[in-house]
């Protein structure tokens, strides 16, 4: 036996006396993860968190929570001498005076934005793979009160330094509170102790952004994964990939490597650039001074969308009644947009789930195209924030292109709810149309680029047939009728209130379908083609008279 | 690959879709299994092996040195305050941390690609709701819980129970009572008061009338705020703006309450309070830079554009014997964002 051999039995003996290690091993060690690129997205989220603890700690050793007032001396020379709050002096020292600091703040806000970038395209990934159907619902709610947290984890942390910049975010975030009705006035003297700034927020928010929200998004992100291991990995659909299995490499040491190795990559990848490309500069800003303020101020991209919001809100949304003021042209942008936004986005799993009838558990992802509403959906959803996004920068854009802010907010305020209609019914056609072309992909085969001219002159194309293993991609996947031409188990009773809407809803869904191929189908297009070379019979498939394809007036009808 | 087809068929009956049959074939196509396994060079060939084990030494030799690269760079990079320094010392820190970290990262995967088994394994699911035998094992043993604490039997343990575990965390709430004072009338009520002089922001300095010239724009703080304890809380809601145009692009009211054409408003944005800090001089706009309200200085600071709803609230201001400028009084009006006691 070797000294490593033995060493390793010694270390594993007294893990498994002691904690009982051997089930663990046996019971995790190999268990298999499905690849996909995809699948990383979740991961680059995780390990920027991750990087946000180690670096966050690091600040903290140097960083001063304290709004008292102080003189800066450290190596800055432009605010020498300056009167400004204990906050932002350590932060300048961090950055100016301690070997390292402003790599690792510039680290800390870099994985901070990827935190948030990486959470959101994480979500997406999810939403248009249908990830979130059961059994993970709630691992989908849990996903998305991190995301909201996340964006509240960086507001309080690039509030802390102080600066100019970040206080006239503070400021906006006050006048949010304020918009609350009723008790908006005594939230924001609780919360600020008293007027605006004061002295209280910095050591609160501090407390805030390192111990509460950290804490609750780290118990969050441990039952997340924790979910993700009783429930095993979702995998793409594919030959031998079912409901009751998951195929993929084990985790020791297959995905050890792999995923241990993906952290130093991200990491590296982030100090790459926090090493080359400066964020935050606050001594460019100056400290915090309630009476100065720059133009073109911006907070970081992920609160871009609600600001946006408040930018294209007409002033009349603000009234007074009995005396009362109500603020609705920020409480409306900004509190309800957030509510509204958690609760449909909570909900989604199972307004889907009403839509469908199914309570099955899925495994199997879906190809976006299967799925032509919610995609549609999806697309609207994104296309709506980015244009909300694209307004919290108008006047960047206004600069940038030399047109009146007037013309882009009147534009924008029109095309946020116009854009977002259009890209659902583009989205939904598009997924339509890749549906019919895997149906005849399915029922032809793959185009050869082969062209031929038969004895009677006509040209054609050949079309060589797929293998089963090939096809197998393009006709597994499930496709939903509305539930007023086909019954589903588990729908409600029509005559109830939940049934008619859930009937509304899968009519709303379902209507609009193309359906995968058919072994009947498929024996029927080559019986059609015997003795001939394959054509395109795109008639085929695109005729109404097709029962398999069309509306349900159709089938009607 | 039977195993695949049992798992096929179990998930087949757990579906819901009524099956409809047709002429003999299945409903459904058969997933056809895993494709055959296509191996890497490194599999059959022992030089490619052989190079791609070369190749993860290297990365991780590249890691090593861009370790040693970060203590380095710490050390040798000495601050001497200069913004060079700086720079030098994060760009240094920073790419050797890529190289440290990056290289190990490729490394580890680089490795896992090429050289551990590649060949795809199957793991079997369990469906996550228990069996019904489970289930009703579940139920029976709640039911025996239940009926051992009676609940049932006595609604006043379970009512009172019930009114104690709802009272409970509400004190919570109450704790956060000295968190901060209650609003009182200091959203309403600014620093400015009658005869207060105006100073500039921030060089300080009264000002006398006659100084302010045509068209031009003066930041400006009542005398003797930055004694005031809570110098930030006062300047968040006394900054004023200080404006000369002709008196007769004036409202009247808004003519009375200035000095030949000078005028004084509230630089705190009616929406969200931002300074509103930018003054067109040629049109008499001025605009929020935070949320793009407009205001128009001829209108009496009504809002023409953006999210904002109330005017600038304006400074009555008068000349001293001296010439100097000063408050006539204070404002009139609630300064800053709404407020729901605004009314």
């Amino acid at each position: 036996m070797s000294t490593i051999d033995k060493v390793a039995g010694g270390v594993g003996n007294f893990a498994d006396d002691t904690v009982g290690a051997s089930k663990v091993v046996n019971g995790f060690a190999r268990k298999i993860f499905p690849d996909h690129w995809s699948f990383m997205l979740g991961e680059i989220t995780l390990y920027s968190f991750v990087i946000l603890l180690f670096t966050g700690t690091f600040l903290t050793f140097f960083y001063e929570p304290s709004a008292a007032e102080t003189t800066y001396v450290g190596n800055y020379a432009p605010l020498a001498g300056q009167h400004v709050s204990e906050a932002y002096a350590s932060s300048l020292r961090l950055s100016f005076d301690v070997r390292g600091g402003l790599i690792m703040r510039q680290v800390h806000h870099w994985a901070a934005l990827v935190f948030v970038a990486a959470t959101i395209v994480h979500m997406a990934r999810v939403f248009f793979t249908g990830a979130f159907r059961k059994p993970r619902e709630i691992n989908w709610v849990i996903g998305a009160i991190l995301a909201i947290l996340a964006v509240f984890e960086g507001f309080t942390g690039y509030s802390l330094p102080d600066d100019l910049l970040s206080g006239t975010g503070i400021r906006i975030a006050q006048a949010i509170i304020l918009a609350v009705p009723v008790v908006g006035s005594y939230i924001s003297f609780f919360l600020f102790g008293g007027e605006f700034p004061g002295q209280d927020f910095i050591p609160r928010f501090f407390t805030i952004h390192i111990l509460l929200l950290p804490a609750i998004m780290l118990a969050l992100i441990v039952v997340h994964l924790m979910l993700v291991v009783v429930h095993k990995h979702t995998q793409y659909p594919g030959p031998g990939r079912t409901e009751d299995n998951v195929v993929g490499f084990p985790l020791f040491p297959v995905y050890m490597a792999k995923a241990g190795g993906f952290f130093f990559i991200v990491f590296g990848v982030i100090a790459l650039i926090a090493g080359l490309v400066s964020i935050n500069p606050i001594w460019a800003y100056g400290a915090y001074d309630p009476s100065p303020v720059t133009a073109g101020s911006q907070p970081d991209w992920y609160m871009g969308w609600l600001d946006g919001a408040v930018r294209l809100m007409p002033g009349w949304f603000e009234f007074n009644l009995l005396g009362f003021t109500f603020s609705m042209n920020i409480f409306i942008p900004t509190t309800v947009v957030i509510l509204f936004t958690m609760g449909v986005l909570c909900l989604y799993p199972w307004i889907e789930q009403a839509a469908t009838g199914d309570r099955r558990e899925h495994h199997l992802l879906d190809r976006p195209r299967n799925q032509p509403t919610r995609t549609g959906l999806g697309v609207m959803a994104l296309t709506f924030y980015v244009l909300l996004w694209i307004s919290g920068g108008n006047d960047i854009i206004a600069h940038m292109m030399g047109l009146s802010i007037n013309d882009i907010t009147r534009f924008l305020r029109v095309a946020v709810f116009v854009l977002p209609a259009l890209a659902f019914v583009i989205t939904k056609r598009i997924c339509l149309g890749l549906q019919r072309k895997d149906r005849e992909k399915a029922l032809h085969g793959r185009e050869t680029g082969r062209i031929v001219r038969l004895p009677h002159g006509e040209f054609i194309e050949v079309h060589a047939p797929l293998t089963e293993v090939e096809r197998w991609t393009l006709v597994q996947h499930d496709s939903f009728r509305p539930m007023e031409i086909e019954d589903r188990l588990d729908a409600g009773n029509p005559s109830s209130l939940y049934g008619k809407v859930q009937r509304r809803l899968s009519k709303f869904y379902f209507e609009d379908r193309v359906e995968p191929v058919t072994p009947a189908e498929l024996a029927a297009s080559h019986h059609d083609h015997h003795g001939e070379v394959e054509g395109g019979h795109h008639d085929a498939v695109d005729a109404g008279n097709n029962p398999a394809i069309g509306t349900s007036q159709t089938l009607h009808g | 690959m039977s195993d695949i087809e049992r798992a096929e068929e179990a998930h087949g009956q757990a579906g819901t879709t009524l099956a409809k049959p047709a002429g003999g074939l299945p409903d459904r196509f058969e997933n056809p299994g895993l494709p055959p396994h296509q191996h890497r060079m490194g599999d059959t060939d022992p030089k490619a092996a052989k190079r791609a084990e070369r190749q993860v030494a290297i990365l991780l030799l590249l890691s090593m040195i861009g370790s040693i690269g970060i203590i380095v760079s710490i050390i040798a990079i000495k601050y001497d305050g200069s913004f060079d320094r700086i720079g030098l010392s994060t760009r240094a820190i920073g790419l050797s941390m890529f190289l440290s970290l990056f290289a190990l990262g490729v490394g580890a995967v680089h490795w896992a690609k090429t050289l551990m088994p590649d060949d795809e394994r199957i793991d079997y699911r369990h469906r996550q709701r228990g069996t019904e035998a489970e289930r009703a094992e579940a139920v029976a043993i709640l039911k025996e819980g239940a009926g051992e604490a009676a609940l049932g039997r006595r609604p006043l343990i379970r009512n009172t129970l019930v009114g104690a575990l709802a009272l409970f965390p509400i004190p919570a709430v109450f704790f956060f009572r000295d968190t901060g004072p209650l609003p009182g009338d200091d959203l309403s009520t600014t620093f400015w008061k009658a005869g207060d002089y105006l100073v500039k922001d921030p060089e300080g300095g009264r000002i006398r009338a006659a100084d302010v010239s045509l068209g031009s724009v003066v930041h400006v703080l009542p005398e003797g705020i930055e004694e005031e304890e809570d110098v930030l809380n006062q300047k968040a809601k006394a900054a004023v703006l200080l404006m000369r145009l002709e008196e007769n692009l004036l409202t009247e009211k808004s003519a009375d309450w200035g000095v030949d054409g000078t005028v004084a408003y509230s630089k705190i944005c009616t929406h969200m309070g931002c300074p509103v800090a930018l003054y067109e001089q040629q049109t008499h706009h001025l605009l929020c830079p935070c949320h793009q309200s407009t205001f128009d200085l001829t209108q009496d600071c009504k809002v023409i554009f953006g999210p904002a709803k109330r005017r600038l609230p304006q400074l009555p201001i008068e000349v001293d014997d001296e010439g100097y400028l000063r408050a006539s009084s204070g404002f009139h009006e609630a300064v800053g964002p709404s407020f729901w006691e605004r009314g």
